[in-house]
């Protein structure tokens, strides 16, 4: 009698384990899954492009419609250079004007506010991160344009309407700065009190700690925090679409108008993609995009990695 | 007691955050010069803040309020217009938790040396580093790989460094918070010696958990309970012949009835027993 009852209990216990252990199993299955369909749609969005891409490819040489500055898809001209010239001066420009304050105050944030400014500060960034960057473009079509157009551009000795690759720029930094300030303040939040305790023990200033210390430990976050921060305005579409100008030369001065890659594709897509070559072209842009993204991206896992090995934090 | 290098007067430190804890309660108390005072006591009683106050280093958190002195060779602490960073110079600290700063081995003992711009000529900076890694005999362990990051070293020889990182700026007082704690038994014991050997040229205040430890090493024993001061002895009266009731109980392992009891590793004898060094 004792014993029936103790195997019933066990098999309950074995059916229970037995159904735990059934779960467990589906479970490791299906988020590994999960990850190799990421990986699946990846290498499919590629596939894809590049496929879409081989009628363009098997026409022109590569080398000389990346080098080539005459863009006339009516006229099957196919020169990417004033889009890529575009695309990197807004890039750059953005980055340096983003960067800087970025880091700057996140180090405020993370280091200097306390309490409720502190909180004030960092759900005001945390909004401004939030605005779809369309709202961005319209508030600097009433603002940042005029204001680049009427002094800025003449200040400096040119002449502009104010649409152009300067506003572009200044319109993308604002976008992605609160990105990188609140990663940035992440990855200073996340490093261990000891390391502040350590250093101002043996009688460094605050700056000093941060300078030397806090910078250098939080350097792997923070650089992730600013590649993040490139890859979107690399990527940037309705701001430069908007503010951009439209412009198929290489632009000659950052106050002139021009266009970036992912403007070309929007430009363009409606009207032109009844030219079968024209539709291969913008679909080779869009494979530019995702090379050069995939390519920075791996090349900052890297530099990330390193850095971590070497510190640790 | 002989001289005292550091001394706190009446000495309150209150955190006022959302609850408001009075972590250290008017504690009065003289380390004496060149000797090693530990202080003990259970988890939670504020011998980490006690000790953080003597710098000043707890003031890096927010909502923190003190009252009352730490005098150090009879010059305030806290009423001074000496700059914070220059008194930190004079009393170093060591975490307990063993941190390299994110640099080689060479620059963490040389960090605080080129901050206070000590050194003129890179030989005599190499030179100060050499003896302050002999000093915690650490030097033989990585003299070949001094540009390596300091990081790489097991934990017990990052302590050692941190050990070095802070006389190497030539404290009068050196701080240190448990900082065998986080160590395996040997590498515990070596830090120990490491101390044991200090304690002839520096003052020593050291926050310990083990009462074994507190035997080996203090000269002088102070136990704070609850924020309270309960008792401050040399090490043989203290542990031999305890004046207090409650000295007395914690000494002999039965722990006091009110100690809500959030870590195992607090100087119970049965842990202390089996604890680093023996």
């Amino acid at each position: 009698m004792g014993e029936s009852m103790e195997s019933q209990e066990s098999n309950a216990r074995g059916g229970r384990l037995g159904r735990r252990l059934r779960i467990e199993r589906l479970s490791s299955y299906w988020l590994g899954g999960a990850g190799y369909f990421a990986i699946g749609l990846f290498v499919l969005i590629v596939m894809s492009l590049v496929y879409q891409s081989l009628p363009l490819l098997s026409e022109y040489s590569v080398v000389q419609m990346l080098t080539s500055s005459n863009w006339d898809p009516a006229q099957n001209e196919f020169g990417f250079m004033p889009a890529i010239v575009g695309t990197i001066y807004v890039t750059a420009l953005s980055m340096l004007m983003g960067t800087p304050i970025a880091i700057l105050a996140a180090i405020y944030l993370a280091e200097y506010a306390e309490g409720r400014l502190k909180t004030l500060v960092s759900s005001f960034i945390d909004v401004l991160a939030a605005i779809p960057s369309v709202i961005f473009g319209l508030v600097a079509l009433i603002v940042v344009v005029p204001f680049v157009g009427n002094y800025l551009a003449p200040a400096v000795g040119s002449s502009a309407t104010g649409l152009g690759i300067f506003t572009v720029s200044l319109v993308m930094a604002i976008v992605v700065t609160p990105f990188m300030i609140s990663l940035s303040v992440e990855s200073l939040e996340a490093l261990p009190d000891e390391l502040r305790e350590t250093s101002l023990g043996v009688g460094a200033t605050k700056w000093e700690t941060i300078k030397l210390v806090l910078l250098r430990a939080a350097g792997p976050g923070i650089f992730s925090a600013i590649l993040l921060g490139f890859g979107r305005v690399f990527g940037a579409t309705i701001v430069p679409a908007m503010l951009i100008g439209g412009q198929t030369h290489v632009p000659s001065s950052p106050f002139a108008t021009g266009q970036t890659l992912p403007t070309l594709i929007v430009n363009d897509f409606g009207e032109l993609m009844s030219l079968p070559l024209t539709q291969s072209a913008l679909i080779f842009v869009g494979l530019m995009l995702v090379v050069v993204v995939w390519l920075f991206n791996f090349a900052a896992m890297l530099v990330r990695r390193r850095l971590q090995r070497r510190w640790q934090y | 007691m002989t001289n005292a290098a550091l001394t706190t007067e009446n000495l309150a430190v209150t955190y006022t955050g959302n609850r408001e804890v009075e972590a250290v309660k008017g504690v009065s108390l003289e380390f004496p010069e060149n000797e090693l005072t530990a202080i003990i006591g259970p988890s939670g009683c504020g011998k980490s803040t006690l000790l953080k106050s003597l710098n000043r280093l707890h003031e890096i958190q927010p909502n923190v309020e003190i009252t009352g002195d730490v005098t150090l060779g009879g010059r305030s602490v806290y009423d001074t217009d000496e700059p914070v960073p220059e008194l930190r110079k004079r009393i170093g600290y060591v975490p307990q938790k063993p941190t390299a700063l994110p640099l080689s081995i060479y620059e963490n003992v040389a960090y605080g040396l080129r901050i206070h711009g000590e050194c003129e000529s890179k030989a005599e900076l190499d030179d100060r580093v050499e003896s302050y890694l002999r000093k915690v005999n650490l030097w033989e362990e990585v003299e070949d790989r001094l540009d390596t990051p300091g990081a790489e070293l097991s934990t017990g020889q990052i302590q050692r460094l941190c050990l070095a990182r802070s006389l190497a700026v030539e404290p009068d007082v050196l701080l240190c918070d448990e900082v065998t704690s986080a160590l395996d038994p040997i590498s515990a014991d070596q830090v120990e010696k490491t101390l044991e050997s200090l304690k002839a040229e520096y003052t020593i205040v050291a926050v310990t958990h083990s009462m074994d430890q507190a035997k080996r090493l203090a000269d002088e024993v102070v136990f704070l309970y609850l924020g309270e001061l309960v008792e401050a002895n040399d090490v043989r009266s203290f542990f031999e012949n305890p004046q207090n009731e409650r000295t007395r109980e914690f000494v002999d392992g039965s722990r006091p009835v009110e100690d809500d009891d959030d870590s195992n590793s607090d100087s119970e004898p049965t842990t202390a027993s089996v604890s680093p060094g023996r």
